[in-house]
């Protein structure tokens, strides 16, 4: 059972907090007077509502259809009244909305139709399908679609499944209480996930102040008869950061843009196998969590919550302190003051701490930097926040990526020791998002590029296309013309014998077609005649019965006009009649 | 003799690394010029034309002919600062106003189907054809307003893309300045 452990450079060791929530049992927390489900809860695609305001639901039904598949569905946390589908303020440092799905509880809390199944008896396909449908995401925070890390890489051997139940932030307590209470679930939901990917070992990483939980989990591993290893790490914040306790563990290193599965290793996070076993053996998806409600509280406890609770509601159980004056959602060191003391509860929910500042002083103001390096020291992923600190400072961002500002975890080991009290952490939140917004740009603008020259290109080709066209057009009558010259010429011929002759002769001609021919000619040259009449018809009458004076002033202006170099009327007439 | 010896050496390395340069000239040619690439690389590449060009490219292009790097809008006072970064060039105000990103919307009851506005896009970001109802695919469009003059009915405004939990970002820290505590003068 003794095994050579490792270390991660760095971390820090605060006030770990985590006693007052410990010495009670998880209680099941009261309905809700209503419930907002954010549908975007996991990394990924935002799930697509399935259901409209006056609808009724179950506990269970499914609300919003995962889009994509790394997107995973959201469930109805009770049964009631969809009252509205419309955006709320989401737990989310920014404040701003999404949209969410409002029930108004029945009281009733009554079930779809479970159906259990022995996932043994299903293709890992399926057990993937389902985990997806029933809306299993990590519960370790990072709310990651938990199907799409259960498939094995092709290339690379399953070595070790690393599961951690190191918890390593302060104040939280909600995956010890769970692995003390329910661990032989964990152990059962740990079992589908070693069986989907089958790695060679399965070490459960636990923190050694909570011999509690690691001996409940050993005898429940027992219990089932499985061969996983709980092995207890030493305290060190960050030791539950997946890098950190995968270094621990197995002593590899995911080198910088890498995974861990890169390496061999996956690592899923206690109450993750915990929901899995509960979606699987027993058909429930994901619905409810639990959660720590300490701080500035009277009485800090673990709860087990609807998602979808709202945070001003829940917070009451607690009786909180009358100076508190604020919620942290996750622990001091990764968490953040929620916008709104009413936002719902949502899967990465793990912890929410009354603030005060009786409880969380105010920090002194920020000093200068002084170059003293302990950032460095202490931070786990062996990077220089200072470093990081000025380039994003100075918004050079193309720096700041140089020192690999997204390798930081954001852990806040540099914000904790700086003796300056440097908002580290803000700087690169700062500095990543920036860096993302111009990605964003860039691509939008890429696209644009490539759209705009593929139109120009388009309008190229469509203009030669008509170009082209008009020139066949162009090259087709030219063709006509020249046959009908030719038909004409043709044609010049024949008319004179016909003429001369009047008729008899055409008679005798041999093919059919050349008769058509000589008919068309023959009735062409009827209606010139027929033309050549009525023109003479309708020759002017003035000109007939002239006086000699008149005659001769006719011929007068006849001769000057010949002598302008003018035609005389006439003569066209009789040029093309004969 | 020397000297002819000399001269012949010259002469010969003379020879040898024209050959050697002719050789690189045509071999490692360079197509297009990489200036125009760089600056058509910060340029936004809306196509809006409120440059006074007739796109982002024959702008890039006379940029690197010498024309005024504070043309662009859509590139903001940013644009302005990377361009001038790029060619050692002093930054200058932004030529017109900044206006927040925006997206051209239709409205459908109003449309008439007349497709001026999808020949005006330079992004074929508008769906649609005569006489049936247009649509302006948002995330494809630049916001150029170059659909705007060429509507008939009026029936196409710009909207700000309001900010989402997915565009948000984190801002800027702000450090708190508080005043110091007056010491009286003992």
């Amino acid at each position: 059972m003794l095994m050579n452990l490792f270390k991660f450079k760095g971390g820090v060791k605060p006030p770990t907090n985590k006693t007052q929530s410990l010495g009670l049992p998880i209680a099941i927390a009261p309905m809700p007077s209503r419930l907002v489900v954010p549908l975007h809860q996991s990394i990924g695609g935002t799930p697509r509502p399935v259901v409209e305001a006056g609808d009724k639901v179950l506990k269970g039904q499914l609300i919003g259809e995962a889009d994509g598949w790394i997107s995973a569905a959201v469930h109805a946390p009770t049964s009631g009244t969809v009252i509205e589908v419309a955006m709320h303020v989401q737990p989310h440092p920014s404040g701003l909305d999404a949209m969410c799905v409002v029930i108004e509880p029945d009281g009733k809390d009554e079930w779809i139709v479970r159906e259990p199944v022995d996932y043994t008896s299903l293709t890992p396909e399926q057990v993937r399908e389902r985990l997806q449908q029933a809306g299993v995401v990590g519960l370790g925070g990072a709310v990651f679609p938990t199907h799409g890390k259960l498939t094995a890489s092709k290339t690379v051997p399953m070595e070790e499944m690393v599961v951690n139940g190191a918890e390593c932030e302060p104040f939280i307590t909600c995956d010890d209480l769970l692995m003390r209470e329910r661990a032989e679930e964990v152990v059962r939901g740990i079992g589908i996930f070693r069986d989907l990917l089958q790695p060679k070992k399965v070490l459960i990483g636990i923190e050694d102040n909570k011999p509690e939980a690691a001996a409940a989990m050993r005898a429940a591993v027992e219990a089932v008869g499985e061969d996983f290893q709980v092995i207890q790490v030493p305290t060190l914040y960050p030791a539950g950061g997946a890098k950190q306790l995968i270094r621990v563990l197995t002593g590899k290193e995911v080198p910088a843009s890498k995974r861990s599965t890169d390496l061999g290793v996956q690592c899923f996070n206690v109450a993750t196998a915990y929901t899995a076993w509960r979606a699987i053996a027993h058909g429930e998806p994901v619905v409810s969590r639990l959660v720590t409600i300490t701080g500035n509280v009277h009485e800090p406890r673990n709860y087990e919550v609807l998602i979808g609770t709202p945070m001003d509601e829940l917070l009451k159980l607690a009786t909180p302190h009358p100076d508190t004056d604020g919620i942290v959602m996750g622990g001091p060191m990764m968490g953040f003051l929620v916008p709104r003391p009413d936002v719902p509860v949502v899967k990465a929910t793990n912890c929410l701490i009354a603030h005060s500042d009786r409880l969380f002083p105010p920090k002194a103001p920020e000093m200068p930097c002084i170059r003293c390096g302990s950032c460095a020291q202490a931070c786990p992923h062996e990077l220089q926040p200072f470093e990081m600190y000025w380039f994003s400072r100075a918004r050079n961002f193309g720096k700041t990526q140089e020192y690999h500002i997204f390798d930081c975890i954001e852990c806040g080991c540099c914000s904790f020791v700086c003796p300056s009290r440097i908002p580290l952490v803000q700087y690169f939140r700062f500095a990543k998002s920036e860096i993302w917004a111009r990605e964003r740009e860039k691509n939008a603008a890429d696209q644009a590029k490539e759209r705009f020259e593929f139109k120009q290109y388009r309008e190229e080709r469509e203009k030669a296309e008509k170009a082209e066209k008009l020139a066949k057009a162009a090259a087709a009558q030219a063709a006509k013309k020249a046959a009908e010259a030719a038909a004409a010429a043709a044609a010049g011929e024949a008319p004179a014998p016909a003429a001369e002759a009047s008729s008899p002769a055409p008679v005798a001609e041999p093919s059919a077609a050349d008769a058509e021919k000589a008919a068309k000619l023959a009735t062409i040259q009827a209606a010139m005649e027929r033309a050549k009449a009525q023109r003479e018809a309708a020759q002017p009458k003035n000109t007939e019965h002239l006086t000699p004076e008149q005659q001769r002033a006719a011929e007068e202006i006849e001769s000057r006009r010949a002598t302008a170099g003018l035609v005389p009327p006439e003569t066209p007439v009789n040029e093309k009649s004969e | 003799m020397d000297i002819l010896l000399a001269i012949a050496i010259m002469a010969l390395g003379a020879v040898v690394l024209g050959a050697a340069l002719g050789f690189a000239s045509i071999k490692f040619k360079v197509e297009g010029d990489p200036l125009i690439e760089k600056i058509e690389a910060i340029l936004p590449q809306t196509q809006c034309g409120q440059c006074g060009y007739p796109g982002c490219k024959p702008y890039a292009e006379a940029i690197a002919n010498g024309e005024e790097i504070n043309k662009c809008p859509p590139g903001g006072s940013e644009g302005v600062q990377r361009l001038a970064d790029l060619l050692g060039r002093e930054v200058k105000p932004l030529d017109a106003e900044e206006k927040p990103k925006q997206v051209a919307i239709i409205d459908e009851n109003t449309c008439i189907g007349c497709t001026l506005c999808i020949q005006a896009c330079p992004v074929d970001a508008i769906i649609g054809a005569a006489k049936q109802m247009h649509v302006i695919i948002g995330q494809q469009c630049t916001g150029c307003e170059l659909c705007l003059p060429p509507c008939p009915v009026e029936c196409i405004h710009m909207e700000v893309i309001a900010e989402n939990i997915d565009s948000w970002k984190w801002k800027y820290p702000v450090v708190e300045i508080k005043a110091a505590p007056i010491k009286e003068a003992a």
